[in-house]
This record gives structure tokens, sequence and C-alpha cells, in this order.
């Protein structure tokens, strides 16, 4: 079984950290020599090439990488040892967006963005600008990782703040695999936590949410069945309770692409992928609706864009230059990781698409 | 000449087996997806069911299709070793089973 490591690729000098090297694995090999498609030639063959950019609905902010845990395939590379991290001054910009730009969707991740500094004024200050749907993507663990933080749940339902949390399995052994000694306990407290103030309860207005995505190098199963099993696990063995479930399929990039060519499956999850792919998962891809933020407060389409640095397709690359007109219809920028969000039934920061 | 019997890429090119004889082929993978899918039995519990026999047929194809499937099914390591079990214990079961047809001809014979 493979340890799990407690540094970021970035920290231990890996050449994966860079995106630069991703990009050129992305590119080559199986996709150069033409055994796969590359995915633009690919969505051609459906006429949905170019990808454009529709209206905006989903702002995602990563406000830091930093995190205290060192999950297996995280794509953001994020851990303790990662200092990047959004001054107030960028979310001020970004607080000026969000009341401009007509989203109806405000989600905020990092790493853990609990650990940003300013995030608590953050949030209060984005509350107040009446968005309907205000997620934070909370790891769990860090609701009991310190004292400070063990009121987050009470602060979340301040602010009516919808929480998605991310969770492996219904099993310890396979939660902690993928995310480290312990975290399995430490996510049923948080979870037990969130419940007892009326987060996931049936019929309660407090959203709790819950992200499946692969333990290892497999796509996920159907969500719905998924959602079916955990409900019942978590309910069985924890009295838990939650909304809902969102499958995610692992992208090939940064520490899960890592672990794909440590463990000899990088090809083989790639064919995976492009056999899966289904023109229908396309249209409804999260790059056409969604903007994603840097902690530096540059613009992606995506977060997954963000951690391999490339940045929009518009003259508008800052969140200081904000300019819907401008954004709109743009070109989403692709590569061969675009494959994880269009398999079987598609993948999302919501789960399915398709 | 390929020197292996078996090659894992061509568990991808099994739908290719239509193309000799589409009409029964096709209502092979009819059949196939439909056995599949949810009934009265879930269609984990049926995944569970295909990697015993995957396993009991000694068909590396399907031991290599349904320890997959299960993982995306989410189900767990000891739940599959569990239904392998059971098809090591129907495959044993039946093995010793005939020692009572042998016990009955070595009594015919020599009692």
């Amino acid at each position: 079984m493979t340890k799990l490591k407690t540094q970021s690729l970035h920290k231990r000098h890996s050449e994966l950290a860079y995106s630069q090297k991703q990009l050129e694995i992305l590119s080559n090999g199986i996709f150069q020599n033409g055994e796969l498609p590359k995915f633009k030639d690919k969505i051609a063959e459906s006429n949905q090439f170019p990808l454009k950019a529709r209206q905006l609905e989903i702002l995602q902010i990563n406000v830091g990488y930093m995190c205290n845990q060192v999950c297996e395939h995280c794509h953001v590379d994020a851990g303790p040892d990662r200092k990047e991290i959004m001054t107030r001054e960028t979310m001020q910009q970004c607080l000026d967006v969000i009341k401009a730009s007509g989203a109806h969707t405000l989600d905020l991740t990092g790493g853990a963005p609990e650990m940003n500094p300013d995030f608590r004024w953050f949030v209060e200050e984005a509350a107040k600008v009446g968005i309907k749907d205000f997620i934070v993507r909370s790891n769990l663990t860090i609701i009991r990782a310190n004292k400070k933080y063990y009121d987050l749940p009470e602060f979340f339902k301040k602010h009516n703040v919808h929480v998605v949390s991310s969770m492996p399995h219904w099993t310890r052994g396979k939660t902690d695999k993928q995310r480290g000694d312990g975290v399995f306990d430490k996510s049923i407290e948080a979870l037990k936590a969130l419940n007892a103030i009326g987060y996931g309860m049936p019929d309660s207005s407090l959203r709790l949410d819950l992200v499946y995505n692969p333990s290892g190098a497999f796509l996920p199963g159907d969500q719905a069945s998924m959602e079916k099993d955990f409900k019942r696990a978590l309910l069985d063995d924890f009295g838990i309770q939650f909304h809902n479930l969102f499958a995610i399929t692992n992208l090939p990039i940064s520490r899960f692409l890592d672990y794909l060519i440590a463990s000899e499956n990088y090809e083989d999850y790639m064919y995976e992928l492009v056999e899966a792919f289904n023109p229908a998962a396309v249209a409804n891809v999260m790059c056409t609706n969604t903007l994603s933020v840097s902690w530096d407060g540059y613009l992606y389409d995506c977060d997954f864009n963000q951690m391999l640095e490339l940045p929009v397709n518009s003259r508008a690359k800052h969140i200081s230059e904000f300019n819907k007109e401008l954004l709109e219809g743009r070109n989403i920028v692709i590569s061969q990781h675009c494959y994880g969000c269009t398999a079987g039934a598609g993948s999302s920061c919501q789960g399915e698409v398709a | 000449m390929q020197n292996t019997y078996y090659n894992p890429r061509d568990l991808k090119k099994f739908g290719s087996i239509t193309e000799w004889s589409e009409e029964l082929g096709n209502k092979f993978f009819e059949y196939y997806g439909k056995v599949f899918e949810e009934g009265a039995l879930t269609a984990r519990e049926k995944s569970l069911i295909a990697l015993a026999v995957a396993h009991t047929e000694q068909c590396p194809y399907c031991i290599d299709a349904y320890s997959q499937d299960g993982l995306q099914r989410g189900i767990t390591k000891e739940e599959m070793m569990e239904a392998i079990h059971v098809g090591a214990a129907i495959k044993g079961g039946a093995t010793l089973v005939h020692g009572v047809q042998m016990m009955n001809k070595v009594n015919k014979l020599d009692g």
C-alpha cells in the first residue's frame, strides 16, 4: 500500500509540481502518437469545438492552497507547507465582482479555506450580498483540528453557508488511505457536530452535501447509487445524515497524476476516460458557467486550469479587470485533463452533469 | 503472432465479436446489459455475484472487469474477498460432494 506523503509536490521539488511538466505529459505519449484522440479533436467530432463560456452562474474563489491535510489525490497540491494565501485586498476585489456579476452561486475553496486568516471576514462580507447559494468547501477535519475552529459549524449556520465536504468512503480504511490517518474519525466527529445544529437533516435549509471521489485509478460509480449506499452506511453506523452526494472524477493532474504514473496506471486511466467520453456531458461542463479565481486574483475557466496555470482566454485576466461582456462567450482553454469532466455522467464541483 | 493467450487490452475489444455475427452478438450484449440492471437484486449484489463467478470460471478478463466494477460501486475489498470465498466454497463443495459417488461405487464393488 502507498504510504501517504506528508509534503506537497512543491515542497518535495517534484517535477510534477510544475504545470509545464504536467501539460507536457498530457500532450505527449499516447496523445501524440495518435493512440488516443486529443480532447480538442474528440469534441470536434460532435461539433462542440471550440467550447464557449455561457452566462456566469458560479464564481469559485480559491482563497489559498494551505491545508491541514495532504491528501493523496489533491489536484491543488495543497498542504501545510503551501503559503499561497489570498489577501484582504483581493477579497475586496472579489466582493465587488460578486455584487456586480449576477452569479447565483459563490463557491469558496482551497486548500482549507478556513485557514486563510481573513476567511471569516470574507464570509461575513460575502453573506451580506445575499447570494442565492453560498458554498464553503470544508474538509471537515479542520473543524476538529484546533480549538479556534471548533465553532465553525455555528459560524457557518449564522451566515447560512452551504457546506460541501469531501468523504471518499463510508469506511475508515478507504478514507484514511486517501486522506491520511485519523481523517475518518475526525470527519465523523465534524459531521456529528454539523448534524447537531441542523446541518444535513431532512427538511433542514442548512445544506450539507458530501463529495465522493474514487480512492484509486478508477472512475466513480453511479452517483444516485453511491448516495444511497453512503446514506445507509453513515446513518446505520454513526447516525449521520446529509443531503446530497456529488460523485467527482479524479482529473489526471498534480498529485493524482503523480499517483497514476507511480502506480503505472496512467495510460489505462486515460484509456478509461477517453472510452467513457460522453458528448452529452460536454454541453454542461462547469467551465461553461463558472469562473475560477486564484489566491492572487487571476481568472481561470476552472480550478483545474488554475492549477495547470492555463489562464482565461480573455483580455480580462484578473478579478480587478472583471468584465462580464469580455468573459462571456470566451473560448474555454482545454487540454487532455478535460476528459475527466466528460467521462460517463460527467463531473463537476457539483457532481454529475449529464 | 502474439506470445500470450490473454492480452488485457483485448477486454476493450469485447464488443467486436458482433462483427462476425452481428445478430447473435447484439442479442448477447442486449441480454448482458439487461441482466446487470437493478432488479429484484441490486446492481451491487449482481456485481459481487459476477466477481465470484469470474473466479470460479477463472476468466481473467472478467476478474479485471468486476474488480474494477466493484471499486466503482464502493464495494470494499473485504466484501470482494468474501464473495470469492463463496465461489471457492461451492467449487470445493462441488468436488467433495462427488466423494459420495466414489464411496457408493467403492461400497458396491468392494463393500
